[in-house]
This record gives structure tokens, sequence and C-alpha cells, in this order.
């Protein structure tokens, strides 16, 4: 089909520039991998926090892999949380509670070399000291004939203001080069 | 700090004569792109579809995995080796179905390219997806087209988001 609409971008001005959505890090893994990647000394100046990525995992007994996060180095079981999947064929749920960390993401594992993940995570109200922090998540990974869509809410049971993030593969032990994984503050 | 959310390009549709919104030329300097649309068919229902390329729209190479809820059921389904997506329903009503697409690091040339979608269609189903383009390209074309015409006043805006 021919394209009767065109716009280029380079002509577009006047964008409007709310100021609101802030770029805090970005960490793009390196060649070898890494067993996680730490977002430290958060600012409490936003409302919101938004974890944006592609990320694979060195997981070999499967093609999908999950990633978990811990806040604040807490290593306890002061987390929980809720999942809807579908994999192609019906649509699951689950929840794990009491556990040492949240999900927040399906990924790639051992599957093709050019196959990633994608997620979003919104972490709300992160730097309140009244109430347990809760996060949402929409991710996927496609593999043309294998994957998962996934939708996540998680809860860490602390009232600490969020200030470190640590993202690790859930089973395997490395997040593999060209994992990019973004922290945004979204200001109230 | 520098902004880091910004729009890149609007397309609000006028007559009826419109079966494809293009975004060419879409800068690289961002990490992710977000496309926003309120559309639907002017003339039945359609099927609206996607595609994303380099240069110009590919008609090879697509996936994607969804699960959808119908009001009364949750399911999910797939589609392999496709020639664009199907990303949601226009029923050809009054109302605008709504899809935002995140388009993930869509610049880079290393990696297949992850979509992930969530389609809004309050006369419907509610969907989400994630949708693979199997290509390392990076990203500056996009393509949206039905086979009817998309009714007027249906809006598509394209967002970037830069990183630090």
């Amino acid at each position: 089909m021919t394209p009767i609409l065109g716009i280029m971008a380079s002509q577009i001005s006047g964008h409007l520039e709310t100021g609101a959505y802030e770029s805090i890090s970005t960490v793009t893994v390196g060649v070898g991998g890494a067993a996680n990647v730490t977002f430290s000394s958060i600012p409490s100046t936003y409302t919101h926090l938004q974890i944006r990525g592609i990320s694979k995992t060195n997981r070999t007994s499967s093609s999908v892999d999950s990633i978990k996060v811990q806040f604040n180095g807490d290593t306890a079981s002061n987390y929980t949380y809720h999942e809807l999947i579908g994999n192609g064929a019906s649509a699951l749920s689950d929840n794990v509670t009491s556990t040492s960390f949240t999900v927040i993401a399906r990924t790639a594992g051992n599957a093709n070399t050019n196959f990633f993940g994608a997620f979003t995570c919104d972490i709300l109200d992160y730097a309140n000291n009244n109430k347990y922090k809760t996060h949402r998540t929409l991710s996927g990974v496609d593999l043309n004939g294998s994957g998962a869509l996934f939708f996540n809410s998680g809860l860490w049971m602390s009232t600490s203001a969020i200030t470190s993030i640590v993202i690790a593969p859930q089973t395997g032990t490395l997040l593999n080069q060209y994992s990019s994984l973004a922290l945004y503050g979204i200001k109230g | 700090m520098a902004t880091t959310y910004e729009p890149i390009a609007t397309y609000t549709v006028s007559g009826g004569s419109t079966s494809t919104i293009t975004f060419s030329s879409i800068s690289g300097s961002y990490t992710d792109l977000v496309l926003v649309c309120s559309g639907n068919s002017n003339s039945g229902t359609d099927y609206p579809r996607i595609r994303v390329g380099n240069g110009s729209a590919s008609a090879t190479g697509y996936s994607n995995t969804q699960v959808y809820g119908t009001g009364t059921t949750a399911t999910s389904y797939r589609e392999t080796s496709q020639t664009g997506f199907i990303f949601a329903t226009y029923p050809a009503t009054s109302a605008r179905v709504t899809t935002i697409f995140n388009i993930m690091n869509y610049s880079n040339t290393t990696t297949y390219k992850t979509v992930l979608m969530r389609d809004n269609n309050s006369a419907g189903n509610v969907t989400a997806a994630v949708m693979l383009w199997q290509s390392t390209s990076a990203i500056n074309y996009i393509e949206l087209f039905l086979t009817n015409n998309f009714v007027a006043g249906s809006t598509f805006t394209l967002y970037g988001i830069k990183a630090a």
C-alpha cells in the first residue's frame, strides 16, 4: 500500500514541553553481561518512577525468563505480586506472597540472540513514608511462536521511601549484553 | 534537566479519504517511541494494521502474542510470520478506539524490535499485546492503515522519550 500521508518528524516544531517526565539514569549492559543493574541514590523529588527497558537473560532451560527487583537492598520476604499472563493459548493468573523479590517483566531467555523482551513498570508514590509501595507492569516477549504477554502488580511491604532498585534475572544469572534499562521520574 | 518526553508529530484525520497514516524520517535521537491512536473506521467494521520499517514499511517478519478480555472471558492467542500487526477492531460506531504503542529501543541496530501495546475499545475488547518485528534495522518509519478509511477526527500522535 502506498502511503498517502507523510509527516516529516524533522519538520515539526514547537514541541510541547511539560517538563514533568525526566530521565534519571540509563544503563545498557555491556560485553559479558551483568548480574544486575542497580539504580541508587534515587532522589525523592518526583511523585512516581517509571522503569522502561528491553532485556534478555542467559537462562538456558527456557526461552523465557523473568526480571525481578528488590528495593533498598531488602532481601527479606517483604514482597508479594499478582500476575496475568497470556501465553498465546490461554490467559492465566497467579500470585506469590511473602517472597524476597517482586517481578516486573517477562523477558527472553535462551532464544535467538536477537530476541529481547520489553517492559514498562510504574512505581507509584515511591517516596511516601506512610504507605507500602505498589508497582504495575506491562511487559512481554514474543519469539515468533512462543513467548508471553504479562501484566503484573507487586507490593513491597515497607513504608520507607525507595532510594535504590536492584534489577536482575529471576532464573538466569546474567542480563545479556544490549539489555537496556532506563529510570524516569514523573513529577506531580 | 532536559525534557525527555516530547511530541514528535500529530495527525488529525479530516474528510473521509484517509486510509493510511505515515510517520516518516523519525529521528533516532530518542530511546523509545510512544504512539497514541484514537481512531475508528468511517465505513463498516475494519481492522487497522501497523507496520514499521527503515525508510519504508516492512511487510515481513511480524509476530505477536495477545491477551484480551471480552467482558465475559479472558483469553490469549498468537500470530506468527505476519505481514503486519492488526492492532484493533474498529467498529465504525461513534466511539473511538484508543490504542497506545510503546516502541522500545527502536533505533538500536542490534536487536529485533519489541513493541508493547494496549488497546481499549469501549464497544468490544480490552487487549494487551507484545509485537515483534524480526529486524535489527533501526525503525524510522511507521505506517497505520485500514481497508476503508479512518473516520474524520481520528488522531495519531507520536512521542519520543529520551534517556540520560
